[in-house]
């Protein structure tokens, strides 16, 4: 853990992040398929998974810190590529459902092998991440090539022996969680128990044994009787980080329920409802829309939660729904620009958020390839870029402004110059040091804090 | 429910009289507040009909989009403006009469002081110039200007506002139910879904209207521009096609 933890500030957001990695394509040479979906850390940080449009994971591995180069922090490499899921074509109602992989959740690691959940709209999958590095020699009734051997051949008896070998990395669906879901799965959490975990689609949510693929629990269901009645839906989910009977669900108008599997089997009815009243001002149109929650988080201490709606980001405290404790303005500028934005549907992005090691950073993506950084400590925020121009390796990312009329600076990017095309999305923080990983579109970033990279 | 904005304000002169004058040019050019109201009901139904049918569509975002369009449905019911548009005449009609809407973003507390009260918002010096800036990004600016011309040699038909109000949710609900999956359990089920459901919805995504007869959905399909049908013709046209879908079945 870094040791400007200890001290208290200057917080995360006042270091000096550096790109490190960059992995992707150039621009030009983007296929849809390699979009990158979802970025998820594992639970040491030792491991990265990516989940793309067209159903494959990618995994990054981090080297191991050299001693001979101690100011060279452990690169993350490719570790393994597969494709998780593949197209499929419903025939009853004559669509097609996407590989797109639209969650990936590591699973805590119990042995030596390593596993991972990954969801595409309909199915979730579990697959197991093993090394080999050996491999026997000397069968007696095989040949080196595997075929039988002619047993009038053999005239001595031999005890096969493990040599070494290159390092081969397998990966295997262990078990596939198919026909849970009617909807489209948006979220899944792993339970603090280990044993079970949650999927969420757009109306209902369903609790697993990781060892039970042939039924799942359904532990919230908000479908009306009669769809006409629909105005809501779930747009996210989690589990509690300790307590395994709590989950959190966000929906479309913008409210949290925190729920307790304890209280009833269908948990229908929420424990807890969090909700901030409309500010009646600022009401328009789009105020619905925009309200919508599009990622909920809990804080790694398990008391606060993070939501991540259009214009905002908000931390919540469990013990208080009547309104955040604190909110963070994200894009603002924009607040003018929704009817271009409901237009282009761009107000239907769904940005995700994320907490830092010590929950006392929290960091969004926006548009043009820029994310946001709140240091909830000290109350400052950062706007960096993810971009190939902006980033020479080890260089220190420069802080953007984007200027809403009035003294503009130079190097500030004017509202109507913004790309909105170039979304980040997808953003993940490492669990315990200053390493973040952010998608753009089919790159991959991930940036360090320099601080960070020459304590080791 | 109480309207959003506030209208009908007395306008503030902010900047003095040289402005009003050099600005009255500028009104015209300016939609009205239920102008753009419209266009951006007109856009929301665009919206729910054109989602992609190769997959299914997001769920979340016509759900969004729906509650949208029952808002303002709502609000113009309050106005007693709520009128159901002429289906022949307005056959093409809805995207060219999209307008810049940007007003429709400004909350009501921007309204009540006066920053840009409908047709009188140029006395504001800013918001001439937000406006400028905004119909240069939305691709309804030529008609911005068309827009108030069109609609004023537009018939507007006054049908019963209630029975409209009924066909226009049940429009709405048959899009929720066919995204909604139906398992049915007998053949005979499944046939009746594909004729209520699949058959309607999918006549009404594509703009086929010529020989369907569906009273009820009268309304959306003027939203269906040609332009429309064209993009959508190589969706699955297997869709409409009923022995189609049953050889997928049989043979499964």
């Amino acid at each position: 853990m870094s040791q400007k933890q200890a001290g208290g500030p200057p917080g995360e957001s006042a270091a000096d992040w550096c790109l490190y990695q960059l992995n992707g394509a150039a621009e030009f040479e983007v296929s849809e398929a390699d979009i990158i979906s979802t970025v998820e850390f594992n639970h040491t940080g030792e491991l990265l998974a990516t989940g793309d449009k067209g159903g494959r994971v990618v995994i990054f591995q981090r080297e191991p810190e050299s001693k001979n180069e101690p100011y060279n922090q452990g690169e993350y490499n490719v570790y393994s590529t597969f494709q998780s899921h593949e197209p499929e074509f419903d025939y009853l109602k004559s669509l097609e459902i996407e590989e797109k992989i639209n969650k990936i959740k590591w699973l805590p690691q119990q042995n030596a092998a390593h596993s991972l959940l990954s969801t595409n709209d309909k199915t979730i999958k579990l697959w197991k991440i093993t090394e080999r590095d050996k491999r026997p020699e000397g069968y007696n009734l095989k040949d080196e090539e595997g075929k039988l051997k002619d047993l009038s051949t053999v005239t001595s008896l031999q005890v096969p022996v493990l040599k070494p070998m290159d390092l081969m990395v397998e990966v295997t669906p262990r078990r596939i969680f198919a026909n849970g879901h009617t909807y489209h799965v948006n979220s899944i959490s792993v339970n603090s128990d280990c044993e079970t975990y949650m999927s969420a689609d757009d109306l209902r949510i369903n609790l697993w044994h990781l060892a039970i693929t042939d039924r799942s629990f359904n532990i919230v269901d908000i479908k009306p009787a009669n769809m006409e009645d629909l105005t809501e839906v779930i747009t996210a989910s989690e589990f509690h980080p300790h307590h395994c009977n709590l989950f959190v669900y966000s929906s479309s108008k913008g409210s949290l329920r925190l729920c307790d599997m304890r209280a009833s089997a269908l948990c229908d009815k929420h424990s807890k409802l969090y909700e901030e009243p409309e500010d009646p001002s600022n009401r328009s149109f789009f105020s619905e829309i925009i309200s919508s929650v599009s990622d909920v988080k809990f804080s790694h201490s398990g008391r606060y939660m993070l939501t991540r709606d259009y214009l905002t980001v908000k931390v919540w405290d469990l013990n208080m729904e009547t309104k955040p404790v604190e909110t963070y303005q994200v894009h603002d500028y924009l607040r003018s620009k929704l009817c271009s934005l409901y237009e282009n549907d761009c107000i239907f992005d769904k940005f995700e958020c994320a907490w830092n090691g010590s929950d006392s950073v929290i960091m969004t993506g926006a548009y043009n390839n820029f994310f946001r950084m709140f240091d909830r400590n000290t109350k400052r925020d950062v706007t960096l870029e993810a971009s190939r121009e902006s980033s020479k390796p080890r260089a220190i990312l420069k802080p953007r402004r984007v200027c809403v009329g009035g003294k503009r600076r130079k190097d500030d990017i004017s509202v109507d110059s913004l790309d909105f095309t170039k979304k980040i999305l997808h953003t993940a923080w490492h669990p315990t040091e200053n390493i973040i990983a952010i998608a753009a579109t089919n790159n991959l970033y991930i940036f360090q804090d320099k601080v960070n990279s020459e304590m080791h | 429910m109480d309207t959003m904005f506030v209208r009908g304000l007395k306008r503030k002169c902010f900047d003095g009289e040289e402005d009003i004058e050099g600005t009255l040019a500028g009104i015209k050019a300016i939609p009205s507040y239920n102008l753009q109201r419209q266009s951006l009901l007109d856009m929301s139904l665009v919206k729910l009909q054109l989602c992609h049918m190769l997959v299914e569509p997001n769920l979340c975002r016509s759900v969004l989009i729906a509650n949208t369009v029952r808002q303002i449905q709502e609000e113009m019911t309050q106005d007693g403006t709520w009128q159901m548009i002429n289906t022949q005449s307005t056959g093409q009609a809805s995207l060219d009469r999209l307008v810049s809407t940007d007003i429709l973003c400004r909350s009501s507390r921007d309204q009540a002081e006066g920053k840009h009260v409908p047709a009188y918002s140029t006395f504001n010096k800013d918001f001439e110039c937000d406006q400028a800036q905004d119909s240069s990004e939305t691709m309804s600016t030529a008609s911005s200007v068309q827009a108030p011309r069109s609609l004023q040699s537009n018939v507007w038909e006054m049908e019963n506002p209630q029975e409209n109000k009924g066909n226009f949710q049940k429009s709405l609900d048959q899009i929720f139910e066919t995204l909604e999956n139906k398992s049915p359990n007998s053949v005979e089920d499944l046939f009746s879904e594909v004729d209520n459901s699949y058959y309607d919805l999918d006549t009404m995504l594509t703009g086929m209207m010529s020989n369907t007869k569906m009273g009820h959905c009268d309304s959306l399909e003027t939203f269906s521009s040609p332009t429309n049908t064209a993009s959508n013709s190589n969706c699955k046209s297997d869709l409409n096609d009923l022995d189609h879908i049953v050889e997928i079945l049989v043979e499964s």
